[in-house]
Formats: structure tokens, sequence, C-alpha cells
């Protein structure tokens, strides 16, 4: 199935990006979010949405470079419609992400850092998400998959790739890249209410304590 | 010792990331206290209440408040360091997703003490959900009037930015954070001068770590005597602890700071069937790892740094007998070398010396003259690197050598994978103890 993905910076992309450099007192520190923005809008990051960034802040196109190549984030080809995380630092990987990782990669056909064979999704080894307690952890255009077998992470790249609903396990119903990076470069969506973020782990403690808390 | 649920006290009531969840809680009381006294005694409350930096590093946060130089005519910063990146550490994110206000709160009451206007919570990009339900917070705040000009009647003013990181592990170090929040790379700064001096845009600025914000308003309302009944002289009150690894039901536990990892091990229903620990790490890989037999030290800043360890983040890592101490040890370097941002030559080589060292070992082609090289390697990142990330990346080779030199003698005829089949590790069904 081919997957449409728009790429231009529109008149309204960069009306995003005025609006988030009048967010701060020095307008250079919206660069970040404003390449979210631009990521939002074209999948990558690509040399119009440097030099967008550049006109409205005034600064070199290159001084936009250097800040981009900086951050993992940020991609220099088309990311496809869904990027893939699977966490391989020490708890996650050897808890049983490697063998996550491993089947997804296979499943995909796609190597770390690298796109899909059809395109449609990017694969990345990443490093701690902050999501040691739901181990071993999957990301789906960086809303939590928690807790994956190699099956069941299988399975989610099989519904998205089926266009089927998937939800986050902490978070909302599942996007796209384009979609997640325009929350992140706007700093908020429309999203807060929809999905549940707390799981019975983030709860373990507290049903303890109300339980026998005699020790 | 018992479990003492403050922070996390609420978070099984689904509408707790509400305005009106947090506030059926008491949430803002605290906040309207606060703007009745002055901003000195805010300061001086937490000061004395103790509250040490929940970020890792433990300094006072009422000290760290009080450099903030006053009536200097300069705009004052407050910058939430939201960028939990750290392997292991799992309570920010947390925190932020189930009770972002109690954050909210403690972010206004933080900028009325220190004197700030402008306050930034800097969240690392790759959590959407923890941005959105912050980002949620901070819109309701600011509708019921307590974000904004003259909250609560007060004359006081306040605009608080919610901005997202890009993927970067080095932007947790305070002043890279700095950097990156004014669009440029995230590398250290020299230290000094300090950000209470000169930090965001050259002016004075507080960096506080979420955890330590979202106490502020428990201490705020109930006070310093309250605070203080729990944890010791030295760490005084509770922490947000998120256990991970092979135990039985991993999650967020928050106790009194003094509490062992025995006690958490025991509330966290103990380690999986047929297992035992082997090591385990208090807060964070950055800190150097225990055995079973500090199972029973205080979870404190003093009793971890008796120990040859840090308390670090507080959220412990238990791995137990199926996994090679040098694989946990090579898979953490690779994670340093990644996020080294090349800024000093002793953390950008060493990380990347001392990783292919380490892959060596764990292919089982180290020899005994590599465990010397990698002891020296260590050495000589420790103390010389521009900031903490090399430091933290020269700790867990010796840390791992203290107790299993054994392991890494091994692996100079066999691979770590031969050694402990990495399947056992794994917490899944198919996964064989």
């Amino acid at each position: 199935m081919t997957i449409e993905i728009s790429r231009g910076i529109t008149e309204a992309t960069r009306n995003e990006m005025r609006e988030l450099a009048a967010r701060y007192p020095n307008p250079r520190s919206a660069l970040l979010p404003m390449l979210h923005v631009v990521q939002s809008a074209q999948d990558e990051v690509t040399t119009e949405g440097i030099a967008a960034c550049a006109e409205i802040l005034e600064i070199t196109q290159a001084e936009v470079t250097a800040v981009a190549t900086f951050y993992t984030m940020y991609k220099f080809s088309p990311v496809g419609k869904h990027h893939i995380g699977v966490c391989i630092n020490t708890m996650c990987g050897l808890l049983g992400g490697d063998a996550v990782y491993e089947k997804v990669a296979e499943r995909l056909g796609a190597t770390h850092n690298g796109p899909s064979a059809d395109g449609n999704f990017w694969l990345e080894r990443i490093e701690c998400q902050a999501a040691c307690t739901h181990a071993p952890v999957m990301t789906v255009d960086w809303e939590f998959m928690d807790d994956v077998t190699p099956e069941s992470a299988v399975g989610v790249i099989d519904a998205l790739a089926a266009g089927e609903e998937v939800w986050s396990t902490r978070g909302p119903k599942i996007r796209d890249f384009q979609a997640t990076e325009h929350t992140l470069g706007m700093a908020s969506d429309e999203l807060a209410t929809e999905g549940n973020s707390v799981d019975a782990k983030m709860l373990a403690g507290l049903m303890v304590a109300k339980g026998s808390n005699n020790s | 010792m018992k479990l003492t649920p403050v922070i996390t006290e609420f978070w099984d009531d689904p509408s707790l990331y509400t305005l009106d969840g947090y506030r059926s809680h008491g949430g803002y009381q605290a906040l309207a206290k606060a703007l009745k006294d002055t901003p000195d005694n805010i300061i001086a409350t937490v000061k004395d209440s103790g509250l040490r930096g929940r970020g890792g590093a433990g300094f006072p946060t009422g000290l760290k408040w009080s450099f903030v130089p006053q009536n200097d005519g300069k705009p004052h910063y407050l910058v939430v360091n939201a960028d939990e990146s750290e392997p292991g550490a799992c309570k920010d994110i947390p925190i932020m997703m189930a009770n972002p206000h109690a954050l909210v709160e403690g972010v206004i009451i933080t900028s009325f003490a220190i004197r700030a206007n402008h306050a930034f919570i800097y969240i690392r990009g790759e959590v959407p959900e923890a941005i959105r339900k912050v980002a949620y917070a901070v819109k309701q705040a600011r509708e019921a009037g307590l974000i904004g000009t003259n909250i609560l009647g007060s004359g006081f003013d306040l605009e608080v930015t919610v901005h997202a990181g890009a993927g970067a592990y080095i932007c947790g170090e305070e002043t890279a954070l700095l950097d990156s929040l004014e669009g440029y790379r995230g590398q250290p700064r020299l230290k000094p001068p300090f950000p209470a001096v000169a930090g965001l845009y050259a002016s004075p600025t507080v960096i506080n770590n979420v955890e330590t914000i979202a106490n502020i308003p428990y201490i705020v309302d109930r006070g310093v005597d309250w605070f203080r009944q729990f944890g010791t002289e030295k760490s005084p009150g509770f922490k947000v602890f998120a256990v991970s690894g092979h135990v039985k039901r991993p999650g967020i536990y928050e106790a009194p700071l003094g509490i062992t990892m025995r006690e958490l091990l025991d509330y966290a229903g103990g380690m999986r069937d047929g297992s035992e620990v082997k090591f385990w790490i208090p807060g964070g890989s950055s800190v150097p790892m225990l055995t079973p037999e500090h199972l029973d030290l205080p979870l404190t800043y003093e009793a971890m740094a008796e120990a040859g360890t840090m308390l670090g983040t507080g959220t412990p890592m238990v791995f137990d007998q199926t996994v090679s101490v040098v694989k946990a040890v090579t898979r953490w370097l690779e994670f340093y070398k990644h996020e080294s941002c090349g800024k000093c030559t002793p953390c950008r080589e060493g990380t990347y010396w001392i990783t292919g060292v380490l892959e060596k070992f764990e292919h089982g082609h180290g020899t005994e003259t590599e465990m010397d090289t990698l002891t020296t390697l260590c050495g000589q990142i420790a103390g010389r690197s521009f900031c903490a990330l090399g430091d933290a990346a020269a700790t867990p080779y010796p840390g791992a050598m203290k107790y299993f030199s054994d392991e890494f003698k091994a692996a100079t005829h066999t691979s770590a994978d031969e050694q402990f089949d990495p399947v056992k590790s794994y917490v899944f069904s198919g996964a064989r103890v």
C-alpha cells in the first residue's frame, strides 16, 4: 500500500514557525521546535526547511544546519508514514529488546536509522526512553508501546501497515510521524484528554500502600 | 519502612491530570499560600526543608535558589530540566504524565520565589505524551488565571513555555540544556559563571529537575516539619523510586529516603521466580553498581556515597544471575559514546576507545592487558572531561571490576553470550530462567 505524504513548506507552516519565534525572549530559542515543524510539514529536514528557519530567525543556513545535524530526532531523508523505535539500551535490550529489534528489522526489511523496504516505515535502535519499568519498550511515532515481545511488536507493525487503528499503551491513538512532529514543534495538541497515560506499573507502589502497607 | 505516596498519592484518579481533578485533592492551595507570603520566606522554607535536587546530584534546592542575585535589575528565569534520558531513570516522565499540575504549581511557586517572570519546561522530544499532558496543564492553569498577569491578585506575573528537545542526552546537563534552549547545539558551558548568575540569555537562572519542583507545592502546603518527618537529617523527604529489571512488579514506588533496596524489592514482589539479585544500580547507569551485600543499606545520598556509589536519580535497576556484566557495561558505554557531544577530547575520544575495547570483551576477544588499558582509559577521562557525561562514562567499568573482574577475565576467551545465554534474561514467555 502506498501512503501519500505531504512535502511542502506552506505559508501556514511559516506562520507556525513565526508564532514559535514569538514565544521566546530571543527568537532563536525557537529553532528546535521550528525544525520539528519542518519535519511535520516535510517528513524530513530539507534544505527548503532549513532555509525557512534561517530566513525567519535571520541567521545563516549553515547555523541552522549545524544545529539540525546535532540532534538525532531530525532526519535528512524521508521517514515515511511511521517512525519505529526499539530501545536497545541495557535494561530494555537485555530484557528482550534485542530480540524485538531483530524481528522488527526483519519484518520491515530495514536497518538501524533507515527506511523500510517499502519506504513506509523508519527503523531506529533508540537509547533509553525513560520507561525502564516497562521494558522492553518500543515506540511508534514516539508514542509508548510498553512491554512488547517480538510477536506483539511485529503485530503492531502489521496492524499499522494494514491501516488498522493502533493505540499507544500510555497515550493516544497512533497518528503518523508528521503528526507527532507537529505536536513536538508546537508543544501541544488536542489529544491530552484522549489517551490514558497511567497504567498498573505506575500505580504499583500506590496499590501496595493502599493495601497491606505494614512492613 | 512504609511506602509514602505523596506526589503519587492520587495517581489512581483518572482525572488527576486535569485542573479540576488536581484541585479536588487540594491542588493549588500551596500557590495561594505562597503568593500571600514573601519570596524570601519561600526560599527560606525550602532551605529549611533540606530538599535536595532529585535529578541526580542531590544539591540542596533552597541553597541553589539563594544563589540568584536579587534586585539586580536583570530578568530571572526558571528552567525545568525534564530531559530525563539517563539509562534506568524513569520517574520524571511518569510524574509529568500522571500529575502534571504538581509540576506546574511547583513552577509557579518557584518562579515567584526566585523572582522569575518567565519559566521554561524543557522536555525531551521523544515523549510526546509527557509534553501534551504538561502543555494541557499549563493551558488549563493559564485559563484559570494561575499563569499570566497578576496571578490570584498578587501582582505577580508569569509566562510558562513548554519546549520540546530533539534527542540528545547531553541536554540533561544543565548548561548544555541552556545552549539547546537558546537554539544551539547542546554542548556544555564552562563554569563559572554558574547559571544562577549567568544562565539563560546570560541572566540569573535556576535549573531544577521535574521531581524537585513537584516536591515544592507539598513542602509549602504542609510545612518543613511534615517534610522532615520523612528521610534522614542529610536526606530529608520522600522519593519517587522507579524499580526496573528482573523483579515481579517493576514500577513506581514512592517511599521515604532511607528505605532499603531489600524493602523496595519486597514491595515489588521480589525477584521473578527462580531468580536472585546479581547486581543493582541505585540511580542510573552513571553511578557504580552494587551487589546483594548492599541490599540493606538505606537509600540515602550519604549511605550510597559511603558505599562508593550515588543515589543518583533514585531509580534502581535490578539484574538477576542471567545477565552478563560485561554485556551490560558494554551497552552502557555504547550509549555514552553515542551521546558524547564531541566538545572535549577526553570524552569524545575516550568513550570511543573504551567502547571499542569493551566490545572485544563482549565477543570473547579481550586480553588481560586490555583490562588494565580500560582502567587507564577510565582514569584518564574521570575528572578530565568538560562535564559530568565523561565522568559518567568512566564509571561503569571500574564499578563492575570491583565485584565482577572474573567475568572480564572469562571474556578473554569466552563471549558474553556464551557465558550467559541472552534468552534467559528475557522477560517475556519463551524465556527460560
